[in-house]
Parts: structure tokens; sequence; C-alpha cells
């Protein structure tokens, strides 16, 4: 499997990251390689294993539908860029 | 009729958990912006996600009564896309291992029976809400992260009406759960419909459209009874249909093309790495199974059954959960095995109380034993049914008695023929023509004049008695 560069801008866009074109080239050939070495596995038989979601053995965590203490608006919106009043405040988003 | 209208639904509904999705912050409706928050659910890194127990239980409730099957491995997904209503860039959803599949619902349409099948509900989250101001949108995080079931139907509706009678029973079913408060003004529920037409007979779907921004269950049908006539005239016409996303404007009523965004739909989503899958135990699903209440079609079925309802009365009466609950207790505590008599006083003139009131039937506030006692007025002649039916709104409004009511107003029934002769004189002579009519074969003009009577009687003379004294006047 190869990749070529019109996806990885495509990938790039969808992600929000504004590339280079130096970073282009380099992504391209770590890209190229990474999927080179996930394509290793095409060679094994995994017909008898079952499909992976998660690493761990552990399933059904689960917490009771009880209340924790939320943080305050101020400290919610200590970090913010920008706010107004108790709000976030973003550029104008029109759809 | 040379099209076939296709419909499905996609409805969103909040879970009525205490806490969201995976975070303990409140999910209470109309608190002060940013403050239902933690870095859980405003997506700060390190943060971990714990799915809340009430709201899988809720959500396997639900399914169970969606006749879907439980699927025994499922796990959560992160569907990416960048909107500053998200703030970690993705939303908590599930991809290829939802929570169920395969269901159904059996809808009455038109007074038919139909089944419309449910392709799957599964677990995902809600987002925040932004307010659009000039120069900039502003954001609140409160909703976000409060749990919600994706409920997605087959295209089996085919129409308008259908698609508004299969939400109202879906809203009827959740309701009787108890796992969402169903409100749509409150954004509790929402719907996004698909719909596309073609010929008759035709075994390939058309080209849809997506609808959105519908806020009530009769915004939908409007929005579907409009594009059914664009798209019947761009067919008809022979113009191309796009694949779009359209937005309903309830103000003009007309849909209009969502501009979309480039690459939307590359959703690339991959299992969320913070949360473990889920077995779900066959003993897990008979328990909640075991603990579903009785749902509106088989209380409707026990109506007909138990107590000798019509269909169309049971069906009426079972639609809102509480209402059922009050009229239940109404029939039960009504004496005699006949029920009739009570139950054609809910259909009727408690139904029109609560219309006029613009409240349900059980929010009426009405002491079940006054409105027996009321009914018993009526079958011993005690007082006509006219009044009686006046005695009922006083009864919502003050609270009072029957037995007071019925004495204050001084509304006793006259069926005695002496006390009614005079009114009855007065009334013939007043209306020669009605008399002349009746004399010449006009049976409508004896109603007109027993109707008269009631009127000067102030509703309380017996019709019955004033039709047989006038006829034997007049003969
Ligand atoms: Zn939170």
């Amino acid at each position: 499997m190869s990749i070529d560069k019109e996806t990885i801008r495509h990938v790039a866009h969808l992600a929000r990251i504004e590339l280079q074109p130096n970073e282009l080239e380099k992504l391209f050939g770590e890209l190229h390689e990474i999927l080179g070495f996930i394509d290793k596995l095409s060679i094994l038989n995994v017909e008898q294993i079952k499909p992976t979601s998660h690493i761990l053995p552990i399933s059904n965590v689960l917490r009771e539908d009880e209340l924790h203490v939320s943080l305050n608006s101020d400290k919610a919106l200590e970090n913010a860029p920008s706010k107004k009043g108790n709000f976030f405040s973003v550029p104008k988003i029109i759809e | 009729m040379k099209y076939q209208t296709v419909i499905g639904l996609e409805v969103h509904l909040q879970l009525n958990t205490k806490t969201k999705a995976f975070c303990g912050c409140s999910t209470d409706f109309g608190k002060a912006p940013n403050s239902n928050v933690c870095p859980v659910c405003l997506g700060f890194p390190g943060s971990l996600p714990v799915y809340n127990r009430q709201a899988l239980n809720s959500a396997i409730k639900l399914a169970l009564a969606f006749n879907c099957q439980i699927q025994e491995h499922t796990k959560f997904d992160r569907k990416n896309y960048f909107y500053p209503d998200l703030p970690k860039n993705y939303q908590i959803s599930q991809f290829d291992l939802p929570l169920s599949r395969n269901g159904y619902l059996d809808i009455y349409t038109q007074n038919l029976p139909k089944r419309i099948g449910i392709t799957r509900v599964h677990l995902e989250e809600d987002a925040g809400k932004l307010i659009h101001e000039t120069g900039c949108s502003l954001v609140d995080f409160n909703r976000t992260g409060i749990p919600l079931l994706e409920i997605v139907s087959e295209p089996d509706l085919n129409s308008p009406s259908e698609a508004f009678d299969y939400l109202n029973s879906l809203k009827s079913i959740i309701e009787y759960l108890d796992v969402s408060d169903c409100d749509m003004e409150k954004g509790s529920l929402r719907c996004d419909a698909n719909i596309s037409l073609r010929l008759l007979g035709a075994k390939e779907l058309g080209v849809k459209t997506e609808l959105k921004n519908m806020n009530s269950f009769k915004g939908v049908k409007d929005a579907l009874t409009f594009e059914v006539e664009r798209q019947t005239q761009l067919l008809e016409t022979n113009q191309e249909l796009v694949q779009e996303t359209r937005l309903w404007d309830v103000e003009k009523a007309v849909t209009v093309v969502m501009r979309t965004k480039e690459g939307a739909k590359d959703y690339r989503y991959f299992p969320d790495p913070d949360l473990t899958v889920f077995i779900i135990e066959e003993s897990m699903i008979a328990q909640i199974k075991a603990q579903l209440p009785e749902l509106p079609q088989e209380k409707m079925r026990r109506f007909v059954k138990e107590y000798g309802l019509t269909e169309y009365d049971a069906k009426i009466l079972v639609s809102s959960k509480n209402d059922a609950q009050f009229a239940e207790n109404c029939i039960q505590n009504y004496p005699g095995e006949d029920k009739k008599e009570i139950v054609n006083w809910l259909i009727g003139p408690l139904l029109s109380e609560a219309n006029l009131r613009k409240v349900k039937l059980h929010a009426l506030n009405l002491n079940t034993n006054e409105l027996i006692s009321l009914i018993g007025f009526v079958q011993r002649q005690e007082i006509s049914y006219l009044c009686a039916k006046n005695v009922l709104s006083q009864l919502i409004d003050t609270g009072k008695t029957t037995q007071d009511l019925i004495q204050e107003g001084n509304l006793q029934q006259i069926s005695n023929a002496d006390a009614l002769s005079e009114v009855i004189e007065t009334v013939i002579h007043e209306n020669a023509k009605s008399v002349s009519d009746f004399k010449a074969g006009k049976t409508n003009a004896l109603m007109y004049l027993v109707g008269q009577v009631m009127k000067k009687s102030s509703g309380k003379a017996n019709p019955k008695v004033v039709g047989d004294l006038v006829r034997r006047r007049l003969s």
C-alpha cells in the first residue's frame, strides 16, 4: 500500500495541520515507511485471531450516576483565549 | 400518485440521567453557561471518561422496548471533526459495533397497523450549544457530554403523516420507559429525516435529501411535505436531483440548502482507546427485560380485554403514560361491570376540557370520585347532560364537590310536566314557523323547539321529557 501527496494534504487538512513543502516531503517518506511496515500484517494468517479494539483485557468499566463537583465557570474559562461573560468566545461560525 | 415517498428518520434522544455520559457533571437544563463542566467534558488533556451505568441501563431498556437485538460485544468509537461546540474535536459515538440492531416499532397509521424497522440504536454524547452574535459565536459546554441515543429507522415510512405517527409512537414508548423527558423545545429529542422519491414499483431508491433543523413533530411533517412537493416537481420537469442536506425554515415554511463543508463526512472513526469494550451478558439483558413496564400497545390490548373498551378509545387513553394511569384509576373506581359511560366521559367532555386548557388529561387535577358522582347524577336523570358538562368545568376550576356545585347552581333537572309547561307554551308561541314546520312533517323542527326550551330553562330541563311534551302538545 502506498500513499500519494494529495492524500497526505487531505489528511493534514482534516486534522487542521498546516504543512510546509519540506514537511510534506518528510511526511511522505515517513508515512510510506509506516504503511510498508503495516503491510507486513498481510502476509500473516490472522483468520483465527479475534479483532482487537482495545489492548487491555478489561471490559464493562462503568461509573454510578452520581454527581461530582464541577469546575466553577471562572476556573473553566481561565485559559480560554477569548471569552465573553460566562461564555467561551470563538470566531463567528456560520453554517 | 406516480411516485413512492421513502423516508427514514434519525432521532437523537437525551437520556434523563442525573449526570453526564462520561463524567459526574449535572445534566440540569437552564443553568448558568459553563457551570456544569469539568476537565472530562471540556476535553482537557489527561482526563479519562468512564461511562454512566444508568445510561447503559436506560439504553438497553429502550433498545429492548424497540425489539432490537442487543449486541454481545459493543464499544465506543471516536467520530472526528472540528466544530467549536465539540471541545475534544471528536464525538464519542459508536460505529461498527453499536449497542443494538434490527428492531422494529409497530405503529398505527391511518388506523392501520404498520411495522417500521429500526436499523440500530447506539450510544453517543451531546455537543455544546452555540449562540451566534455579531462578530463572534459564544459557546456553552453545559450540554456537552450529556448521554444521547441515536435511533435510526429503516426507510420504511412512506408519507409525511406516517413519519409523524412513527414519532408519536416512539415518544409514547419512551415516556412509558421514563428514560428521557422527550422535550423537543428543550432539545432533549431531535429528529433528522432522509427523504427520496422513486417511481412506484421501482427497486432502486431515488436521490435523497437529508433534512435538519425541525423543532417539532409538526415541523418534521411540514418539512417532509414540502420536500415531497419540491422533489416531485423536479422529477416531473426532468431536472436533476442532487444529494444534499437541507434546513427547514419554519418562518418561511421552505427547506433551503445547507452550505456543505468540504470533506465534512470524512469522520475517520476509530475505537476510543480511553474506554473499554462492553460485554453485555444474557443475564443482564434478562434482568432489564424483567423491569420493562407495560408498554402502550400491551396496555391498549389489556384495556380492550379487561374493560371492554373499543380499540379506538383505548388507543387515545394509552398514548400518554400518566393519562393511561388516570383513566385506569377512573375506570376501576367506576361502579359496575359496564364501563362505557365513564369511558365516554373521558374521551368526550374530559378530553375537550383538557384540550381547552392545553394540558394533559391527568393534569386536570380532577378528583376521580367527584367525576363518578357527577356521572351518577346524570344517570339518575337528576341533572341534564348539558348542565353536567358545565359542572365538570367548574369541578376542575374550583375544586368544589359535585353535590355543592349542583346545589349552589340550582341545577336539578326539571322532568315534571307541570313545571315545564309554561316554558313550552312560551316557546311554541314565539316560534310559530317551527311549529308549522313540525306539523308539516319536518322532524328537525322538533329538535329546534326542544333546544329553545333547554335554553330558556338554562339547560335544566330534561330534553327527553321536553321532547315528549312538545310532541304531545302539537299532535
Ligand atoms: Zn464534566
